[in-house]
């Protein structure tokens, strides 16, 4: 493929901290390489900021190898950028064109705060987990990895559902702002295991329990979630938490 | 967990529109079938027939109860789930993608429903309060517009008569009714395979048979009634 370089013009949204209000700042970023990731063409921008005694753009990023679910900006109306399942730190500049404009905004959900500019807070689901998404393991030995037999495609839609890398997207993506598919993804990994048994129904209502007190919004089935998380995460997960939260509910006392 | 944790709950909630919304489904079928008889056009005989026995039977009567209980279940939960939903996202997005992602209809629903529900004021006023009520403030009561017929020595009232005198000659109303019928559409075209996958089930093999039943229910239904004030307005049927 060719590479090129190009001039863009950013639109960024910059916000000091959770209490200010907020509002874009526009940017202009010149001979920016179609082979550079678009986190590195924020670098440049902020190194050209920084330089020019300006206030640098905050951005969560990690891996830079898209496996962490760090990186989280919102670019030109979809989350993690025009690119499917593929996340921002792995989006390229080839995905641009010069003289380009590309809108750049943090997740928006009244679960995610914003920290700062591009920076929300996602500890919400890590509350979602420490409610139940975990499995009790006595000490003592080690068990043999392979002593308990389990369907090949159990243990398939398992690690599938474990790809899920809590990135939010699929928040960022839904119009309830609905955390759904993550907590879908988080339960049907251990729903699908029998190490995962014997918390199966007090995991699912406590994990949705914790997500409805987050104040996420409600899934209405548009699965723009799906389309637009990196890992591919299935809506298929979300009914068999649906199977698994009426289960539980229905059978509990 | 208490009936009233789980039902109170986000997938709770989405139990009871599902539930809700697919007893409505089935109330279409019935509702559009009957109606459907205009079709014989045989002045009406056979639609008068079956509207009078779904009028004075006493279990479809006592299901009408659970019909519009469930109508309002349907409505309110919907409303109140719109406004959470809305809440959600106190600041909302500057550019949009959602076209890239997702079916219109399918992020319209609370949009739809609202739209239907206008409709069925309109579509209430206009054959649901003659018929039960006697026609409200005077307007369509069955002695002032010659509405009563007669049917095994018994005066009852005559839907078909009371369907020609809304929809003949006024254009505005069957705009509006075909209107409304389009809105059900897409709202249906949604909600039947979404309550399947609310209920939990979403499976390789049967999720594209439900998606198809629900086109196919959809379009049916919706051709149907959408064609009854148009060929009573053409005069297609007399």
């Amino acid at each position: 493929m060719e590479h090129y370089k190009m001039n863009l013009t950013l639109k960024v949204w910059k916000q000091k901290d959770s209490s200010d209000k907020g509002g874009f700042e526009t940017y202009q970023v010149k001979d920016i390489s179609s082979e550079m990731s678009f986190l590195e063409m924020f670098d440049v921008l902020n190194e050209q900021l920084i330089t020019e005694g300006k206030d640098a753009i905050a951005f969560d990023h990690d891996c830079r190898e898209g496996i962490c679910g760090m990186c989280s900006m919102y670019i030109n109306g979809k989350p993690h950028g025009p690119w499917e399942q593929n996340t921002t730190c792995q989006l390229h500049m080839r995905a641009f064109k010069d003289g380009d404009t590309i809108v750049v905004e943090p997740w928006r959900s009244k679960a995610f705060p914003v920290l700062k500019d591009l920076m929300v807070d996602r500890t919400a689901f890590d509350r979602i987990i420490q409610a139940g998404g975990y499995i009790s393991v006595n000490t003592g030995n080690a068990v043999d990895a392979n002593a308990i037999p389990i369907d090949k495609k159990d243990a398939d839609d398992a690690f599938a559902a474990a790809a899920c890398i809590g990135c939010g997207a699929c928040v960022a993506a839904c119009k309830n702002s609905s955390a759904m598919l993550f907590v879908s993804a988080k339960v049907s990994q251990l729903a699908l295991l029998p190490q995962g048994l014997p918390e199966r129904k007090t995991r699912v209502l406590s994990m949705v329990a914790q997500m409805d007190k987050e104040g996420f919004g409600n899934c209405t089935n548009t699965y723009a979630c799906e389309a637009e998380c990196p890992k591919g995460i299935s809506v298929t997960n979300i009914a068999r938490m649906n199977r698994e939260y009426l289960n539980a509910g229905l059978s509990s006392e | 967990m208490t009936f009233k944790q789980l039902f109170t709950s986000s997938i709770g909630k989405k139990f009871t529109m599902g539930l809700t919304g697919l007893f409505l489904i089935s109330f279409l079928i019935v509702h559009c079938g009957i109606n459907a008889m205009i079709f014989f056009n045989d002045g009406g005989d056979t639609f008068n027939h079956w509207a009078h026995f779904m009028g004075s039977n006493l279990i479809v009567r006592t299901m009408e109860i659970g019909l519009f209980l469930f109508l309002i279940i349907h409505i309110v939960q919907g409303l109140m789930l719109w406004s959470q939903n809305s809440a959600a996202r106190p600041v909302k997005y500057a550019v949009s993608g959602a076209s890239t992602n997702s079916k219109w209809y399918s992020r319209g629903m609370g949009l739809l429903g609202t739209l239907i529900l206008l409709f069925l004021v309109l579509h209430l006023y206009h054959f649901w309060t003659p018929s039960r009520l006697g026609g409200i403030a005077g307007i369509h009561s069955l002695e002032e517009t010659n509405l009563s017929a007669e049917y095994n020595s018994m005066t009852v009232h005559n839907l078909y008569a009371e369907m020609l005198l809304v929809f003949q000659g006024n254009l505005w109303v069957v705009i509006v009714y075909v209107l409304g019928v389009i809105s059900l559409f897409w709202h249906l075209l949604h909600g039947f395979q979404s309550a399947f996958q609310t209920f939990g089930l979403n499976h390789k093999k049967y999720t594209p048979i439900i998606k198809g039943a629900g086109f196919v229910y959809s379009f049916i239904v919706c051709l149907l009634f959408a064609s009854m004030p148009v060929a009573m307005y053409a005069g297609w049927v007399q």
